[in-house]
């Protein structure tokens, strides 16, 4: 199993470092850490578990364009004062 | 909160000249004292008179930690309506069934007028109650004071939607399971599916506690749960003769109408063929008296409806033609098949492709295959047309023979 820190962390990275490039949904998410973790990987655990502590801390955030999306956190330019 | 500021609303007004309760007059009385709903009237006078939208789409604003729940709007006006440059919809879990006390609403309505426009819509179609009109400032305020007083946001979104019911067995003799027990567990047991959109899409929970479907589950979720029966309609005999006295034309009426064909009226004995019966309910609605559901009541599992946006309107398809539902609901093997089904989903569904519509596209068998779930007969919608079919088995069973 791997540990919920290090998918954690994977998962910030993969977001942020692709910010404004590409939307990533929560099954992007996993299947990247699939690739990445193997077998050791389980989404309705560590992958669950490192969605909702990215979410909670706000380092991330849902966002909804046309579906759901999981991003840093950014002002959207629609939002009015 | 008197508020000074009116608008001439020529095109609005034709709209509470109608028979029809209107919601202008609503808005206008809640305009009265709330700023927000007063410059909302503003604004819609303003898009009736240009033919044109004013709404804007916000696709980040919501709770901390949540993925649902709020829907995001902002006007392109918001200088000349500044009441309603935020006006953000919040969903709320409505409880199993739709029971409130007066004094649960009453408290509702003070915590929307206090950090809304006080405009509601109950209920949405998904079920929630939709709290209409909020600032990004206010959002989590308001969410607080909701949790303070027992209730939790509902979804939206790529998630779990808010699972609703029929009254069920608190009101319905009908009901051949405890459908707002089951509501109630399902919204517990998938918080996390609720709040933390993980799907391609809309996933949507209704339940039904008889093939009547008061909630038109099967037209309007992606996981249909219907009660139905397995064992013998009940009769009444006695009640039977009541209503063909009392002016029921049992033949007319009832038999000739039975989608089965299975329903045989002497004029003094009414006789059912169970083993054709569609349990459609009809006859049973019309003499219910004198006919029940069966005793052996469960549930039959239909998956795959949704209304019509980008594809047409789909009805579900039974997946699971009948299971018993009994606590302790978590032992219930249906989660694992749901989870199961979820994966296969999530693994090869397209962006905004309803599960109904991965299955249509993938082919039920295929779905099927994944799943581990066999095929039976009551999947079948109607007998095939096209001779040029060939099962697997039976390819593989001609190879051997060659
Ligand atoms: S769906 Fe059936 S059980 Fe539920 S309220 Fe309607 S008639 Fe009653
Ligand atoms: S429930 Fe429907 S199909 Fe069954 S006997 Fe009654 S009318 Fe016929």
């Amino acid at each position: 199993m791997a540990a919920v820190e290090e998918v954690r962390d994977a998962m910030y990275k993969m977001v942020s470092g692709s910010a404004g490039q590409k939307k990533w949904k929560a099954t992007d998410l996993h299947k990247a850490c699939i690739e990445l973790f193997g077998d050791d990987y389980n989404k309705r655990k560590e992958g669950k578990e490192a969605i909702k502590e990215l979410v909670n801390s706000g380092k991330l955030v849902y966002t909804y364009f046309g579906g759901s999306f999981i991003e840093v956190p950014r002002v959207e330019g629609a939002a009015n004062d | 909160m008197a508020v000074d500021k009116k608008y001439e609303t020529p095109m609005l007004d034709q709209l509470e000249t109608g028979p029809w309760p209107s919601f202008v007059k609503e808005i206008k009385a809640a305009g009265e004292e709330n700023p927000m709903a007063n410059d909302l009237i503003g604004l819609l006078e303003q898009s009736y008179t240009e033919r044109l939208g004013h709404w804007k789409h916000g696709g980040i604003v919501g709770v901390m930690g949540y993925g649902g729940g709020v829907i995001g709007r902002y006007s392109d006006l918001p200088e000349k309506y500044p009441a309603v440059s935020h006006f953000h919809t919040i969903r709320v879990n409505q409880p199993a069934g739709w029971y409130y006390t007066a004094d649960v609403l009453h408290k509702l309505c003070d915590i929307w007028d206090k950090h809304g426009s006080g405009l509601t819509n109950m209920h949405g179609s998904t079920g929630d109650m939709v709290l209409l009109g909020c600032t990004t400032p206010d959002l989590e305020p308001v969410f607080s004071e909701l949790t303070e007083l027992g209730f939790d946001l509902g979804g939206s979104g790529s998630d779990v939607r808010t699972p609703s019911c029929c009254c069920g067995q608190s009101r319905c003799e009908w009901a051949c399971y405890d459908t707002m027990g089951l509501t109630h567990f399902i919204t517990q047991k998938f918080q996390d599916e609720l709040h933390r959109p993980a799907f391609p899409y809309k996933m949507k929970f209704k339940m039904s506690g008889c093939p009547n479907d008061c909630v038109a589950s099967i037209a309007r979720s992606d996981i249909s749960i219907i009660g139905t029966w397995r064992d013998e309609i009940q009769i009444n005999q006695e009640e039977v003769r009541n209503y063909s006295k009392n002016g029921v034309n049992i033949v007319k009426e009832i038999a000739v109408l039975c989608p089965g064909k299975c329903i045989d009226w002497d004029g003094n004995e009414i006789k059912i063929d169970d083993s054709s019966c569609r349990h459609c309910m009809h006859c049973i609605n019309v003499m219910p008296k004198g006919l029940a559901p069966g005793k052996d009541r469960g549930a039959v599992v239909l998956m795959g409806a949704k209304a019509p946006i980008v594809e047409g309107a789909l009805l579900s398809s039974v997946i699971i033609p009948f299971m018993k539902i009994e606590e302790p609901y978590d032992d219930m093997e249906f989660w694992e098949v749901i989870e199961e089904m979820w994966d296969v989903w999530c693994d090869n569904g397209k962006a905004r492709e309803r599960i109904g519509e991965f299955i249509q596209r993938v082919g039920l068998g295929n779905f099927l295959d994944e799943v581990g779930l066999e095929p039976v007969a009551e999947m079948v919608a109607h007998p095939r047309d096209n001779p040029y079919i060939f099962y697997e088995d039976y390819l593989e069973e001609e190879d051997e023979d060659e």
